[in-house]
């Protein structure tokens, strides 16, 4: 018999998370700070909105590109909340969740041999997504000590004359980093003079804390016309199970990536196009709400952190943050089973989203206060029995 | 910060302060100093327990009664209404614009002792023109909390 399977997909290598995944599944008592989507329910007003539509018998496809009004909705949304704009027929298109976008963009622009620059820690699929492509992905490593922001001095190191296309992975899962203003003007500068196309994944843009406002990069000077812009609604509304996201940029390069979309997906889901109609409408209230109180925990989890002694950097963005546990002695991997086995918490190694992650642990608080004070009480444990093996040593 | 403090109280008032102050990003001192304000100017005005009554063995039946008033020279319909609130087994009384003036909500253990009432305190009131009284078969939301549902967590226990 031949072999069934591509040499492309074999070398592809399967989730870090699986093994916790598997293990904590057997487990009835266990309080896991591993997930990567919000604790909210989807708005009600949202979910009767996909009823009503269903009611309705609203069951068939919709355009390709999605509905008209759901894409007029995404570039006002756009113009107000991010100050880019887009054409709704032309440079918009509707996509199942953030990741078909990240998916299709790369599949439009890449040529065999083609390097994309992926920051990392970062999420787990734009590597797998760039070699599926037959691109080159080309990792940087960001560091601590810039709060994990990229710099551009770090991508000016890894720019050759094969570089095409720079992933910016911005408010950031997992270590919750953001790019500032200032930031994201120093890589454009980089990006036109060297002549790239940037993929800018903001699925996070509407959870940043503090004064760290989102800033779209193609809204900076020069960068609308290199520039694809992918977001959704799985974190903004709690949208995770409705599989909604879309991607806008220019006409040239939208028009290649619906011809994909057109035939692999054929059109996002009917309705929770219509639910996002209304998440859009009159959803704003309902994403202050859940940013405010992402913001809550995020302190609490950072206050917990200093008094138990964990060293955290302070992130301003989605909802992770992004311990070091350098100091215990232990790898990323092997601390997360330990926590795992010995006191029954879920954590995700940092390494799961690329090697630079090693000493640290990616912890999410999209979890009321009482699941993280639980959870907290345990890693605190952990740590105490840690520090004194370490003393007994 | 008073509205975002009063905001958790409401849905929770045993919270700690020194949590609530990590919550909002302020001290414990501000935040007791504001909690001791708002009690004084009666901003806030207690601190209940939402329970499920339901649940125990004792008997409560709830009903809410319309009760359409002529108001009075000088006073509208202050004086009534406090003559109606006193009692305590009233729960809430408040006036309304609508079809009748005050809407009274009664605890009272059984439906006799609800429609004595009525029928000996309320509708002999001067005031008071006409009463139409309705109990509560199941309460299923009281003040934002739905009762009786346990928050399951169904995601899965880890996502990228």
């Amino acid at each position: 018999m031949k072999n069934p399977l591509s040499e492309k997909v074999l070398s592809i290598a399967p989730s870090g998370i699986r093994k916790f995944f598997d293990i904590a599944a057997e487990m009835d008592d266990v309080i896991s700070l591993g997930v990567g989507e919000p604790d909210f329910d989807t708005p009600w007003h949202v979910r009767d909105e996909g009823i009503y539509s269903l009611e309705k018998g609203r069951t068939f496809y919709t355009s390709n590109s999605g509905l008209k009004e759901l894409r007029i909705e995404i570039t006002r949304y756009l113009k107000r909340r991010c100050n880019i704009e887009y054409d709704p027929i032309k440079e918009t298109l509707v996509t199942v969740g953030g990741s078909e976008g990240i998916d299709i963009a790369l599949r439009a622009m890449l040529n065999p041999g083609d390097e994309v620059l992926i920051p990392e820690p970062c999420y787990v699929s734009y590597l797998p997504c760039v070699v599926l492509a037959d691109g080159v992905p080309v990792t940087i490593q960001l560091k601590e000590e810039n709060e994990f922001r990229l710099t551009k001095e770090e991508l000016l190191e890894k720019i050759t004359d094969k570089t095409k296309i720079l992933v910016l992975p911005f408010p950031n899962n997992p270590t919750g980093a953001v790019m500032r203003r200032k930031d994201l003007e120093d890589i454009a500068e980089v990006v036109i003079e060297h002549d790239l196309y940037v993929i800018s994944d903001e699925i996070y843009s509407e959870l940043t804390y503090g004064e760290a406002e989102h800033v779209s990069i193609a809204s900076l000077p020069g960068m609308w016309e290199r520039t694809l812009t992918i977001n959704g609604f799985s974190k903004a509304y709690a949208m995770t199970g409705w599989r909604l996201g879309y991607i806008c940029g220019p006409q040239k390069i939208v028009e290649q990536m619906t011809k994909i979309h057109q035939f692999a997906i054929m059109c996002a889901p009917t309705t929770s196009q219509y639910a996002a109609v209304e998440a859009m409408r009159n959803g704003d209230e309902d994403v202050q709400m859940m940013r405010e109180s992402y913001d809550q925990r995020r302190r609490f989890l950072m206050h917990a952190f200093k008094e138990m002694g964990l060293k955290c950097f302070e992130p301003f963005g989605a909802f992770y943050v992004f311990p070091s546990i350098a100091e215990f002695g232990l790898t990323s991997d092997e601390f997360a089973m330990r926590l795992l086995e010995e006191e029954h918490v879920a954590v995700v190694p940092g390494t799961a989203f690329g090697a630079c992650g090693e000493g640290f642990l990616r912890i999410s608080y999209a979890y009321s206060i009482e699941a993280l004070k639980a959870a907290l009480a345990r890693i605190d444990r952990f740590i105490k029995r840690l520090k004194a093996e370490q003393a007994a040593k | 910060m008073r509205e975002q403090i009063l905001t958790f109280l409401e849905k929770n008032s045993k919270i700690d302060l020194g949590e609530l102050a990590v919550l909002l990003g302020t001290s414990e001192e501000i935040i007791a100093n504001e909690v001791a304000d708002m009690e004084k100017e009666q901003v806030i005005c207690g601190y209940h327990t939402l329970i499920d009554w339901e649940k125990t063995s004792s008997e409560k039946t709830t009903a809410l009664i319309e009760v359409r008033v002529a108001p009075q020279r000088g006073q509208g319909y202050d004086s009534v209404a406090e003559r109606i609130y006193n009692y305590p087994e009233v729960q809430s009384v408040y006036l309304i614009a609508g079809a009748y003036d005050l809407l009274v909500i009664l605890q009272g253990k059984t439906l006799r002792e609800v429609s004595n009432f009525v029928s000996d305190k309320l509708a002999t009131l001067d005031a008071v023109l006409s009463t139409a009284t309705y109990f509560v078969l199941k309460k299923y939301k009281d003040y934002g909390t739905i009762l009786g549902k346990k928050n399951k967590d169904e995601r899965m226990l880890m996502t990228p």
